[in-house]
């Protein structure tokens, strides 16, 4: 990917030269102030003048309508206040254009906008100035708006805060009580006077009933739904062994003799709320994006009334029945049915074609595509949620949420620990009753204390936000720790064809016509744009003149035709120049679909005079990395939309067998066979690699999915990992060993920390452990595996 | 001697002090967004807005 010419972050797909419309329009202002000789030597090289930042041009009039202000906006005594998702958002230049909207509209009063969200917080007066009109500015500025659901993310910022403040009180209670604790230790070497003794020992009950009750009553909480619930998970021995160190240091103080463990309580509460709270953080990022929905399909409709011209109303207010229009270059909103006029439709979000599928009077049309070449007017039929595309959405959620409840190896265990360290427990007390009842009581406590699994509590969080953290630096996107431990262990992976195991751009594979149609095919897709226009340029050499081109006509998917050195020459489907009356040799057609090739056919002066042969190449080295993931358990499939026969030849060359290589699969059929794949697993997992958007709702349906194009935010609402700094198969096969070694480092992780746990509980039980000794081990033990945790060597950051 | 039954109240008063202010702090968002702020103080600007007041992060402590 190339950088931005402004800032030099890189340039997400989709957008060219910069990274947003900020760069973009800034760069343009420094152009427009001869300013830019400072910036990059990049900007000098480039020819031509970057295009002022792309508007959609909407009237946003569904902004200032009250059902969608009662939704994303507050409205009172005169101040209104509102989220905006923000499409484009991407640096630092954003962030400033952004927050210039006051000046820009005057009665705007200000302009937040949060970077890693891409929601910008708007305060405008409502007398002054309309809601829509600041959305319109914004839309200029290159970055269309779209209401944020408010209640959702006010939610998870409030939790994100009040988890926030558990972990300061925590801390500044666990430095209290470890400086009481060192006047403690220094004054039982140096005989302190029993008055104070008896004070620090009070004050620090005091601050550890304050830990316990406000901070870590999370772990009680936790521990007691657990036991009601019977199903033990990390926080059951947690509560337990706060609650012994709490109650019988309690106890002890109250009797006036005997060990207390309070900083080691402390201590314990603030690093495990720490833990958590970096290990949600990194889940919420992920999930904190808005974007699939805006991806899917648009927010707006232009609805036609029997009075005057069409008016922009949100979908949500759309019946059946209704007429709407759909401009060119716009999203049809609902399914339907066109009613008059025809367009070129991208259907790529439901069938993965990427061609434009022409479309006319009658045809059925759905929410989610768009129309490529002209305006139609459509009856809805249905909408929102019984749209088709509306159905893959929450095929998406339901997906997600079958998948949730993923349970972690230290839940798995939690339950035979607590267990365990409650009958070594019972036997140490049973054991010391002969020396009374209070020293039984004193050992048994203390082992329960030290027998709290901070770390292994800790371990597998923090040993996979780390790794997380280290593949976002190579440019994966992990959204959650699981997937990568799914990914550790061998299953079933099925790949994508085009971009993943093949460079995905069609190139001339080969020709067989005269030199002369060769030349003439080259000079008039040198005029077109389309998915074969740059292969079938190169049928004449670089350099060579060609001659001129008029007239030129595209029929999207179909093929081109032109006047090209007064000759009619047509290219483009063997179907479209059969039907113009130039068929392709049968023999050559079917020789180029064996070997797993797209004919192109050129006719000239309406008689067949060619036919090229284009193919996605496979990547180099692909056959190979095939053949070592095989070698490692891995079972390789290939589910892909292309042409059956065309997966097949692929399939063939790479050596995966021809009934795992499925082609001409809808994203339907890939839920399905995703589906079917799980079933038939027998527990290993299903890793599905696919188009961030397109494949959405298969991904969700796999234990694992693997996003390799489209936005990184809307892949990953259904997608756990997104691939954003590499491509292909060379980035899935080091994502594969990357997870590999992140395991191991979680396996280490955890028998570090089961170690510590035995040999602290193997001293308590022979009675050796002194609260001096627990308050040493248990953050030793902690930092040992956080250390572990951040050292292992689980993604090297990218090369470049 | 008995001093200390003076002086350490005193300092858990401090922390209590410090702690209030970071929950002040926390509670009223200072710490919602940590990726834009940092940006935001190299913009050269003369139009302070009343939100802009907000931005110096207030330091957190564990005492």
């Amino acid at each position: 990917m190339a950088a931005c010419g402004h800032c030099g972050l890189l340039v997400p797909p989709g957008l060219q030269d910069f990274c947003c419309a900020g760069c973009r329009t800034v760069h343009a202002a420094l152009r427009e102030w001869g300013l830019e000789e400072g910036w990059s030597r990049r900007l000098r090289e480039s020819k031509s003048a970057p295009r002022p930042a792309r508007a959609s041009g909407r009237s946003f009039a569904e902004f200032d309508d009250p059902s969608l202000l009662a939704a994303c906006a507050d409205v009172q005594d005169g101040r209104g206040r509102a989220e905006l998702y923000l499409e484009g958002v991407h640096c630092a230049a954003c962030a400033w254009l952004v927050e210039r909207l006051p000046k820009i509209v005057p009665g705007v009063e200000s302009a937040r906008l949060d970077l890693t969200r891409g929601v910008a917080e708007v305060r405008w007066d409502p007398a002054r100035v309309s809601l829509s009109a600041a959305a319109r500015a914004l839309d200029r500025l290159g970055y269309p708006p779209h209401p944020a659901q408010r209640g959702e993310a006010e939610l998870r910022r409030a939790e994100e805060r009040r988890e926030l403040v558990r972990i300061g009180v925590a801390g500044a209670i666990a430095g209290n009580l470890m400086g009481i604790a060192f006047a403690l230790y220094g004054g039982s070497l140096h005989s302190i006077e029993p008055a104070f003794q008896s004070f620090f020992r009070w004050t620090s009950l005091l601050l550890a009933a304050l830990s316990l009750a406000w901070p870590g009553r999370v772990f009680l909480r936790g521990g007691w739904n657990a036991l009601r619930a019977r199903a033990p998970h990390a926080d059951l021995p947690i509560a337990l062994g706060l609650l012994a160190g709490f109650l019988g240091g309690a106890w002890n103080v109250w009797r006036g003799q005997g060990e207390v463990y309070f900083e080691a309580v402390g201590i314990l509460v603030f690093l495990l709320l720490t833990g958590r709270f970096l290990q949600r953080r990194q889940q919420r990022r992920a999930h904190d994006s808005l974007a699939l929905l805006h991806a899917l399909a648009p927010a707006v409709a232009r609805l036609l009334d029997a009075s005057g011209p069409a008016r922009e109303v949100p979908v949500a207010a759309l019946r059946a029945g209704d007429r709407v229009e759909v401009l060119a270059g716009a999203g049809v909103p609902a399914d339907g049915r066109i009613v008059a006029g025809s367009s070129g439709f991208d259907l790529a979000l439901l069938t993965g074609e990427s061609r434009p599928v022409e479309l006319g009077p009658g045809a059925a049309v759905h929410a989610g595509t768009t129309s490529l070449t002209s305006r139609v007017v459509m009856e809805v039929e249905r909408t929102g949620a019984e749209t088709r595309v509306g159905r893959i959405a929450a095929l998406v959620a339901r997906s997600s949420a079958e998948r949730a409840p993923i349970v972690l190896f230290a839940d798995r265990m939690a339950g035979w620990f607590t267990a365990a360290v409650l009958a070594i427990a019972l036997g140490t007390a049973f054991f010391w009753s002969s020396q009374g009842a209070a020293v039984a009581l004193d050992r048994a406590m203390a082992l329960l204390l030290v027998a709290c699994p901070c770390a292994l509590g800790m371990a597998t969080p923090l040993a996979l936000t780390a790794a997380i953290g280290r593949a976002a630096r190579r440019g994966f996107l992990v959204k959650r720790g699981a997937a990568l431990e799914r990914l550790a262990r061998p299953g079933v992976l099925l790949l994508d064809k085009t971009g993943t195991l093949t460079e995905g751009r069609f190139a001339l594979r080969g020709w067989s016509g005269s030199a002369e149609a060769a030349q003439l095919a080259a000079a008039l897709e040198a005029q077109a744009a389309g998915p074969h226009a740059a292969a079938l340029r190169s049928l004449a050499p670089r350099g060579v003149e060609l001659p001129a081109v008029t007239d030129v006509r595209l029929i999207p998917g179909q093929g081109v035709e032109g006047l090209v050195g007064g000759r009619r020459v047509l290219a483009g489907s063997p179907a479209f120049l059969a039907a113009r009356g130039a068929p392709a040799p049968p023999a050559q057609l079917e020789a180029a679909l064996a070997r797993g090739l797209t004919p192109v056919a050129v006719a000239v002066d309406g008689r067949c005079a060619g036919l090229a042969e284009l193919g996605d190449a496979l990547r180099p080295g692909a056959a190979k990395m095939v053949n070592d993931l095989r070698a490692r358990g891995w079972e390789l499939r290939i589910l892909s939309g292309d042409h059956p026969r065309v997966v097949a030849v692929a399939a063939r060359e790479l050596g995966i067998p021809a009934e795992h290589a499925r082609g001409g699969a809808s994203p339907e059929d890939k839920v399905a066979a995703v589906q079917a794949a799980r079933a038939a697993a027998r527990g290993r997992a299903v890793v599905m690699v696919g188009d961030g958007v397109n494949d959405a709702a298969a991904l969700a349906a796999a234990d694992v999915g693997v996003a390799v194009h489209g936005g990184a935010e809307a892949s990953l609402q259904a997608a756990d990992v997104h691939l954003a700094g590499a491509e292909g198969l060379p980035a899935i096969v080091e994502l594969l060993a990357g997870a590999r070694r992140t395991l191991g480092a979680v396996q280490r992780a955890l028998l570090v920390s089961l170690a510590y746990n035995g040999a602290a509980v193997a001293l308590a039980a022979a009675g050796l452990i002194s609260p001096i000794l627990a308050a040493v081990l248990m953050p030793i033990s902690s930092l040992t595996v956080v250390a572990l945790a951040f050292r292992a060597r689980t993604f090297s950051p990218a090369a470049a | 001697m008995s001093l200390i039954f003076i002086v350490l109240p005193i300092a858990l008063a401090v922390a209590a002090v410090a702690v209030i202010a970071y929950l002040w702090a926390a509670r009223s968002g200072q710490f919602d967004d940590l990726e834009t702020p940092r940006h935001r103080i190299l913009w050269e600007d003369e139009a302070a807005g009343p939100a802009d007041a907000e931005d110096e992060p207030t330091s957190r402590s564990r005492e």
